[in-house]
């Protein structure tokens, strides 16, 4: 992808990102009663409503509360949580590393799935592993994603209750950490028990994650290779004497990924949303555990400042999509 | 070929002309409509009564069960058999609210934006671009706190979400049926573009429209149950299956059971409409069935 169509990339994003200020600066004007009444306790007087009224700008006009609101926003300021009397970007700041953490370990997950079960699939095609491939996506499809969290939890906790259903890690193990990033911090400190730890707590909510991608993944993967391996490049393999195994894998697999990449690219803002849910099932102290919270709590600054920041993780994703269609299709890489 | 006046108009044929996963899917559908209805005759106990001397009761096949909780009891000693069968209203309610609203929402916009095009179709495209641009769990959540939790927030966050479902594929259809022969007659006789629309183009994307309908309330099923789950449906005593499963989880260790069965119902009701929206398909749509 060259300079300039990453560019025209990125500003195709700007039109949306406003749609999401806009909304989110709605959001705090139709919500019914007043936002002050929120921020207050009892036995305030006029005077100090008054005083909270102009500390945020709520005595001017609506366009000129907005131009404030974009204003706090670029200085990094939105405001202080209703709930938890914090600031929100700090608040925010905690939250995001674990969900991404989470969201990382489930996309690795899902693609060595996809790339496992779609190279599998087509090698034995016609066979048994195709057979219980195909049966496995069809029945995680007809399964709603929200139950797989909670099927896990039955199966690893309870049945055979070998796994971790709750937290982050065990409350025993000692972790002094310096960023949020538990999981990869305790790697590369070489602190392994407290990364077995945490790693037996991503893993289920993570799997939960990947498991309704891997289903979608595996069978477009599967039927593009078996497309490719009609292709006139592939008989040419053949008469070149490649072993079934080589064909599949150097030959029909990379020129299969491209319609992958770009359905599961889709499916890939499913796994980030579905995050906010998963957590809560597994008590996973992330960003979506916090906004469910802030939704019960009606804690509209926090609210806000979350669901920019899915936004802004929404537009990243889908560059970074666009950016690995680009590189993996070298027709468009020159465009 | 057996789609003869008798088969095709009266219900008999209906159901010698219905496939397998229809008549599954109706089944589960007719349970749960006869479930919901008959709720106060079905279910052995109050719902919301507590019998904290009897709680965490297995179910009859554990031994230690109580005859009179088949399956359980919760950690207030609710049963909860009773539980469930009053959860089928609330799932049943949304079910046909959420998913008949939405339906009339987007298929009226589709079918404007199929028929009428120009200008009317870019603005209905673009509209729908952003929507689904826009992540669902997050459109859901800002809906749920502007509104406020409730079930009328569920119903009213599925139809604001959900209406590009159904827009998208009505405004393809009706783009193809405008081509075909019969409404070019209608247009030669001179029928009015209303007429054109509700008389002719409308009837014919009808069941397409049914099928829709059907898998969009095992859609919206999920979305209450999840809202429920996260405690922003309707008020937290009330039985509904999302929050069966939540309290289940709370006592995931003590019993295990109480996730069991409330799973088991959102399962078979999404897979029952799910095989009655494919089913239904394929028996009313002409062209597949041959």
């Amino acid at each position: 992808m060259t300079a300039a169509s990453l560019l025209r990339r990125l500003m195709l994003s700007v039109p949306t990102l406003f749609g999401v200020l806009v909304i989110n600066f709605v959001l705090l004007r139709v919500v019914p009663g007043d936002p002050i009444a929120m921020m207050i306790g009892p036995g305030a007087t006029p005077e100090d409503i008054q005083n909270l009224r102009e500390i945020y700008g709520l005595d001017q006009s609506i366009f000129q509360q907005f131009l404030f609101y974009i204003r706090d926003l670029f200085n990094g300021n939105l405001g202080i949580s209703i709930s938890m009397r914090q600031d929100v970007v700090e608040l925010i700041g905690g939250r995001l590393p674990v969900t991404l953490e989470l969201a990382f370990v489930a996309i690795v997950i899902a693609l060595v799935g996809i790339v496992g079960f779609g190279i599998t699939a087509s090698m034995w095609k016609g066979h048994w592993p195709e057979v219980l491939i195909d049966a496995f996506s069809g029945f995680v499809q007809a399964v709603p994603d929200f139950l797989w969290g909670l099927l896990f939890i039955l199966i690893f906790g309870v049945l055979w209750a070998f796994m971790p259903i709750f937290g982050r890690m065990d409350l025993t193990v000692e972790f002094d950490p310096a960023t949020q990033f538990y999981l990869f911090e305790s790697l590369l400190r070489g602190d392994f028990v407290v990364f077995a730890s945490v790693l037996q707590h991503i893993v289920l909510p993570a799997l939960s994650l990947a498991l309704p991608l891997i289903a979608v993944g595996t069978r477009l993967l599967k039927s593009s290779i078996i497309e490719s391996m009609a292709q006139d490049y592939v008989q040419l393999a053949r008469v070149k004497g490649f072993s079934h195994f080589r064909i599949v894998v150097s030959q029909a697999f990379p020129n299969a990924l491209i319609p992958t990449v770009t359905l599961t690219g889709v499916q890939m803002t499913f796994l980030i949303g579905g995050t906010v849910l998963v957590e809560r099932i597994f008590g996973y102290p992330g960003l979506g555990n916090m906004a469910i919270d802030a939704v019960i709590n009606r804690d509209l600054p926090l609210i806000q400042g979350i669901v920019l920041t899915f936004a802004v993780m929404f537009i990243v994703l889908n560059i970074l999509i666009d950016m690995t269609y680009a590189f993996l299709n070298p027709r468009l890489r020159h465009d | 070929m057996t789609d003869s006046i008798l088969v095709r108009h009266s219900p008999l044929g209906f159901v010698l002309a219905a496939s397998p996963r229809t008549i599954v899917g109706l089944s589960v559908f007719l349970l749960i409509v006869f479930t919901a209805i008959a709720s106060p005759w079905l279910a052995p106990h109050d719902p919301l009564e507590q019998d904290l001397l009897n709680s965490f009761l297995p179910p009859f096949w554990v031994s230690g069960a109580d005859p009179a909780f088949l399956l359980g009891t919760d950690n207030l000693g609710r049963d909860v058999l009773s539980r469930l069968i009053y959860g089928t209203r609330v799932a049943l309610t949304v079910a046909l609210v959420a998913a008949t609203l939405t339906g009339i929402l987007g298929t009226t916009v589709g079918l404007l934006a199929g028929f009428y095009g120009g200008w009317v179709d870019t603005l209905v495209s673009r509209m729908v671009d952003i929507w689904m641009a826009f992540p669902a769990v997050l459109l859901s959540i800002v809906l749920v706190a502007v509104i406020g939790a409730g079930l009328h927030a569920v119903i009213i966050a599925i139809i604001v979400i959900d209406w590009t479902r159904f827009c998208r594929v009505v405004r393809a259809e009706t783009m193809v049926q405008c081509q075909q022969d019969y409404v070019a007659s209608a247009v030669t006789i001179g029928l009015s573009r209303r007429r054109r629309l509700f008389k002719e183009i409308l009837p014919n994307i009808l069941p397409l429209l049914i099928s829709l309908l059907t898998l969009e309330m095992g859609i919206a099923v999920v979305v209450e149950a999840i809202l429920s789950y996260v405690g922003l449906s309707v008020a937290s005593d009330a039985a509904t299956w999302g929050g069966l499963i939540q309290e289940g989880r709370l006592y995931i260790n003590q019993a295990p059971w109480l996730m069991v069965f409330p799973i088991t119902c959102i399962v078979v009701a999404v897979l029952g409409f799910n095989a009655l929206g494919d089913g239904l398909r394929s028996t009313l749509d002409p062209v597949l069935r041959r």
